[in-house]
């Protein structure tokens, strides 16, 4: 019944829990009082999302005109901005979806919480491209849909427009996938809960009982969700790489693109897993279920996809001087020597050099190292787009619009505010639904619980023992 | 809104998943009829004990998924060859690589959605929906098997609760819902 328990793999969930320890250790942090340093970074994180509302109010009262784009760099920090996000969700769907499928019981430490980053990042991403849509209120004309102007329909040959159903295929999915796997929490916490807690968990579990044939139902549509996600999220970033992959701008036309965005994202997406898993960990208590066996995992796909990365870059280059064709020479000339030099370093040195650290296990198992690693990750990460974006675009066929860009305080508040935007989604979050999935913990305990594991590796030494005894006595 | 089944229920809750599957397999040999079986989390092993078949769920999602292609290509098709063809690029009307990607997105949005309106509704599920339970800590550490005994004889009732106390049941217990 307990399944396989391998002898080399350390425990997943440490403290000789109990089924109810878990519930409890678990759901405590939504019923206790917020503590005081949640209040203060509550507050910060709202602090951030007021900058957001009213950046944008001013975007829209002025006009597009308040951001310093201009006729020959019309993509700057909010395209960045909406590359960066997106690619930083990829790392919950590929937690929850690629690792289900490859059976890899550390994900369910940290799922959760990072199907969670999956959506709120995808909500931030969503921002950039409507705001710099300029005209708002005609968002909708996004959307295929019979209308009054012919109808005049929107251009599916285009990859912007593929990335409108990307995003939002994936947001839904993401959703659906996340709530379904929440259910049965939201119904242990509502067990728990009286007065008006338990009226408003009574409507969030939607009537869970936790029958033997819905808990049946309940696991093949998540691992059918699974099945749809892993290609969907691989989908998603390709079809962000065809925003530029499909122009013919030097320096974007290059096939490279899709396998290079997905690496990209995955490995942002893994670094900001690990900036949110250290703290929520430490905040809410909960090293024995996000332990430094998960950190270690973490990192190890950080150095993976890192490396990927550094050898698609230097792929690009390579590729550039080897075609002849001297538009492309000349762009990847300018990333490395030109006017936004500083920013094709930066993206070097942090995504490409740094992670090379983790080859140690020390490292990979140092909290203090990690943390710092995933802070530069994510620096490096916005850099690589915009090294993509503005580099490739302040320097066209024509000479003479040459041009160079730089932020104005309205397009760094956008991005501060999304941040804030985000920390306040993330914040409510871990108070209202539990952080950690609570039944696939349960559901794993007795094979990765830090208690089984030391009883079935004392049960091999003593079958050993009884084996050589037996083997003693045959050869008498 | 309560959805009550309106049944009276004789249950007993286990403290361990391995119990609980002996005593499902147990009692389905004895041929005792169970109500249904509770849990805090999926346990395996527990479908072949209760003997459930395969769930058709992903054949659901499969005719989800074609509707969503179908929809998709078919859509796109008819937009740009008959409704209203315009030439981008100097490609055909009919530039068929240029649809295969939302016609993947729509694939995998209609499976999606399609399966999990169908999951919620077949297991009577949703917003606002309360279905009555049993005790406050079977989504928590208890196990709970359950009998109907609406309207059963009491030579029967005894025979169930027997069952429950030889079988390991720590908490027997009966409740109208």
């Amino acid at each position: 019944m307990s399944g396989h328990i391998s002898p080399i793999r350390e425990p997943l969930i440490t403290g000789a829990k109990t089924y109810h320890q878990i519930t409890e250790d678990i759901c405590g942090p939504t019923e206790r009082t917020p503590s005081v340093a949640w209040m203060i970074a509550f507050i910060l994180a709202v602090t951030g999302l007021a900058v957001y509302v009213f950046c944008v109010t001013w975007t829209i009262w002025v006009g597009i005109g308040s951001w310093n784009l201009n006729r020959t760099i019309n993509w700057g920090w909010d395209i960045t901005n909406f590359v960066w996000w997106v690619g930083i969700g990829h790392a919950g769907t590929l937690i929850s979806a690629i690792l289900l499928l490859f059976r890899q019981k550390w994900r369910t430490g940290v799922n959760r919480a990072a199907e969670a980053m999956t959506i709120f990042a995808v909500i931030c991403a969503g921002q950039f491209p409507l705001i710099h849509m300029g005209r708002l209120w005609l968002g909708f004309f996004i959307f295929p849909y019979p209308n009054t102007r012919g109808p005049l329909w929107v251009n599916f040959n285009s990859p912007l427009l593929w990335d409108v159903f990307a995003i939002s295929t994936y947001f839904t999915v993401s959703l659906l996938f996340w709530y379904t796997g929440l259910v049965p929490d939201f119904a242990t916490v509502r067990d728990r809960a009286s007065g008006f807690r338990r009226k408003m968990y009574d409507f969030l579990a939607f009537g869970w009982t936790g029958s033997a044939k819905h808990w049946q139902r309940w696991e093949s549509l998540s691992l059918i969700l699974a099945g749809l996600s892993t290609p969907l999220v691989l989908s998603v970033h390709t079809i962000v790489s065809f925003d530029f992959a499909t122009s013919v701008i030097p320096g974007w036309h290059t096939t490279i693109f899709p396998p290079y965005f997905v690496a990209g994202a995955i490995f942002s997406g893994f670094a900001m897993v690990q900036t949110l898993m250290i703290i929520t960990r430490k905040v809410l208590n909960l090293q024995d279920y996000i332990t430094l066996e998960h950190i270690d995992s973490m990192n190890k796909v950080i150095l993976a996809t890192g490396s990927i990365v550094g050898v698609a870059y230097l792929t690009e280059l390579f590729i550039s001087w080897y075609s002849g064709y001297i538009y492309e020479q000349f762009a990847f000339y300018n990333r490395l020597m030109g006017p936004y030099f500083w920013s094709y370093i930066g993206m070097m040195a942090c995504n490409v050099i740094s992670p090379q650290i983790f080859w140690s296990k020390n490292l990979r198992k140092n909290i203090t190292v990690t943390f710092a690693m995933s802070i530069f990750i994510n620096i490096g990460m916005w850099f690589e787009r915009f090294v993509i974006i503005a580099s490739t675009l302040a320097r066209d066929y024509l000479p003479s619009s040459w041009s160079y860009y730089s932020a104005t305080w309205v397009e760094v508040g956008l991005f501060v505010g999304t941040l804030g935007l985000f920390s306040t989604c993330f914040m409510i979050f871990t108070r209202v639904a539990p952080v950690v999935a609570i039944a696939e913990i349960k559901s794993i305990l007795k094979n990765a619980g830090d208690q089984y594991v030391g009883m079935k590796n004392a049960l091999k030494h003593d079958h050993k023992h009884e084996s050589v005894k037996a083997n003693g006595g045959d050869a008498h | 809104m309560t959805r009550s089944p309106n049944k009276d229920v004789l249950f007993g809750l286990y403290d361990d998943e391995t119990k609980i599957l002996s005593a499902v397999s147990e009692a389905r040999a004895a041929h005792l009829d169970i109500y249904d079986v509770f849990t805090p989390f999926p346990v395996h092993g527990m479908e072949d004990a209760m003997g459930f078949t395969e769930s058709r769920l992903h054949q659901a999602g499969f005719v989800y998924g074609l509707i969503g292609t179908l929809t998709a290509f078919l859509g796109m098709t008819w937009v740009f060859t008959s409704d209203w063809p315009i030439i981008f690029g100097g490609k055909p009307y009919w530039s068929v690589p240029a649809f295969i990607p939302v016609t993947f997105e729509l694939t995998v949005l209609f499976a999606a959605i399609g399966m999990v309106v169908t999951f919620y509704t077949i297991c009577g599920m949703g917003p606002g929906i309360i279905n009555p339970t049993l005790h406050d800590r079977i989504t928590d550490d208890k196990f709970c098997l359950a009998f109907d005994v609406t309207d059963v004889s009491d030579d029967e009732k005894a025979k169930f609760k027997t069952f429950l106390e030889t079988s390991g049941a720590e908490e027997i217990d009966q409740k109208h819902i």
